[in-house]
């Protein structure tokens, strides 16, 4: 069975944030709303000062909060492990959002736009009222990795069947792929690195793996 | 650890439930402690004292229903009972409204016990509704579990006194040391809740918010009025007038208390790295996990 999960080298990561703007572009987020963000962190006291850029978004917990307090049922896991939000059942009760350990999800309630009182084209033509006033969050590019399957693409390897974020990139700090393939490249990339989980102690089991050195 | 950390990294506070949904813990909590309440004190005034109960949990989930960003679907909110406390809590709803009305009306012995039976459900969902956001380190804390049941509790006490001496009744003497117990239970539950959440460690803005309200809620909140509540005992010409000062201060403080906890003490938990990432001859660094209290030694 199939389990997607995701690697990110934060050795790697130089928070250009082109993977922010890569998933904008790719699922036509509202201003403000960032399903894939980069953190910058600083730690320590001049001249002993540490800066690591950590991308976060919805970790696809195997035992995701959302969706145990849904109380419509929108939130759900899939066989793969990737958390799907249903926007015709949700009710956007904001109940998953402060379930949400890793403050993943967003509920726009009006619509706002980047450059002006008027939408642009693109974002008219790519406006979907379905994700009015409901929660929404990262999905790992569902849809390309199912269109991808569909035509025989491996999601990690072949670009098209692959998160945006993953895609786009510039460090190749991001690895995608299935867990339980020892030979995957995410199997891997965990396989031979050391790595945490964030807040792995809260007991979801995120499936993000941050990658802090070689092993 | 960097003051100047940026505000994405520290906990914020969670901008998904406003005023508008501790309304409905504030409503919720004080009509399901009066129904409770009223089960055992009412006597003739038990229908009023239902009814007003029953407006308060309706006023609480009109508000929350103000708040939901579909309302016209809200009856999806029914759809997961397997694991939803929310679900849970509309569930019982039906039922409590029905089964009270049906008390205040027949005032039959069993509909006012099943009526105070499903005020106490619905009292125990709201609780675990907050225990369950697992996002909000002041709400999933065990601890809040107790202390909305205790404050729930204080609440309709206080207000079922009020509501008896305003209309002319006496508050009979085993209401008055009801609320006594009921205060008592409230701030040690108070003072396990805080002290739980210092040991396992908070972030340091929920921490500060619920520290300002310690005295004010433990001494007019709690222990002012039990003390009033205990000189009215002995007392029982002027029992009326201080079990009114009392229960509109358990009334007043069980609001306070569950407004903060609800709308300025839900910091969320913000990011942590366990470990820095080591680059080239870079040596190993101690993790970060800024904005937040350190668990209490001991």
């Amino acid at each position: 069975m199939t389990r997607w999960a995701m690697a990110i080298d934060l050795r790697a990561c130089v928070g250009c944030q082109t993977c922010t703007t890569a998933c904008r572009h790719a699922n036509a987020t509202p201003p403000g709303v960032q399903w894939r963000k980069v953190l910058d962190v600083e730690q320590g006291e001049f001249p002993d000062v540490k800066r690591t850029f950590v991308p976060v978004g919805c970790m696809h917990c195997s035992d995701p909060p959302c969706m145990h307090v849904c109380p419509s049922t929108a939130t759900k896991q899939r066989p793969d492990g990737i958390v799907t939000i249903d926007y015709d059942l949700c009710i956007g009760c904001g109940y998953c959002a402060v379930a949400c350990p890793y403050q993943a999800r967003h509920i726009v309630h009006e619509r706002e736009f980047a450059y002006d009182d008027a939408p642009s084209k693109s974002e008219d033509a790519r406006f979907d009222e379905k994700r009015m006033s409901v929660a929404t969050k990262c999905t790992w590019c569902v849809d390309r990795i199912d269109d991808g399957l569909a035509k025989g693409l491996k999601p990690g390897v072949d670009p098209e069947a692959t998160p945006a974020c993953v895609n786009s990139c510039i460090a190749n700090a991001y690895t995608f792929g299935d867990l339980h393939d020892p030979e995957s490249n995410v199997s891997k990339k965990v396989d031979s690195t050391e790595w945490f989980r964030m807040h792995e102690e809260l007991g979801t089991d995120p499936h993000i793996f941050y990658v802090v050195d070689e092993k | 650890m960097n003051r100047n950390q940026p505000a994405s990294v520290r906990p914020w506070h969670q901008t998904n439930w406003d005023w508008r949904a501790a309304l409905n813990f504030l409503g919720g909590g004080t009509g399901t402690g009066l129904l409770i309440a009223a089960a055992f004190a009412g006597g003739a005034a038990y229908a009023g004292l239902a009814l007003g109960a029953l407006a308060c949990v309706a006023f609480g989930l009109f508000w929350v229903w103000m708040e939901i960003g579909k309302p016209w679907r809200a009856i999806n909110v029914v759809f997961h009972p397997q694991t939803s406390w929310m679900t849970r809590e509309s569930l019982v709803a039906g039922p409590l409204f029905v089964v009270a009305i049906a008390a205040a009306w027949y005032g039959a012995l069993w509909l006012v016990a099943g009526a105070a039976l499903l005020a106490a459900l619905f009292l125990y969902c709201q609780a675990r509704i907050l225990k369950a956001s697992k996002g909000i380190p002041a709400w999933r804390e065990p601890a809040i579990v107790p202390l909305v049941i205790a404050t729930g509790l204080a609440e309709g006490t206080g207000l079922a006194i009020v509501a008896l001496v305003a209309t002319g009744n006496l508050a009979t003497r085993w209401l008055i040391a009801a609320l006594v117990v009921v205060l008592i239970v409230r701030d040690l539950m108070w003072r396990q809740y805080r002290r739980a959440l210092a040991r396992g460690g908070a972030p340091k803005g929920a921490l500060d918010v619920l520290a300002g309200i310690d005295l004010p809620f433990s001494l007019v909140g709690n222990w002012g009025p039990a003390a009033l509540l205990l000189a009215a005992i002995p007392d029982y010409a002027a029992a009326n007038t201080l079990a009114l000062i009392a229960g509109i201060a358990a009334l007043g403080a069980g609001w306070f208390l569950k407004f903060t906890i609800v709308a300025r003490a839900a910091f969320n938990q913000g990011f942590a790295l366990p470990a820095l990432p080591i680059r080239g001859q870079g040596k190993r660094v101690a993790g970060t996990k800024p904005g937040w209290e350190k668990p209490a030694q001991g």
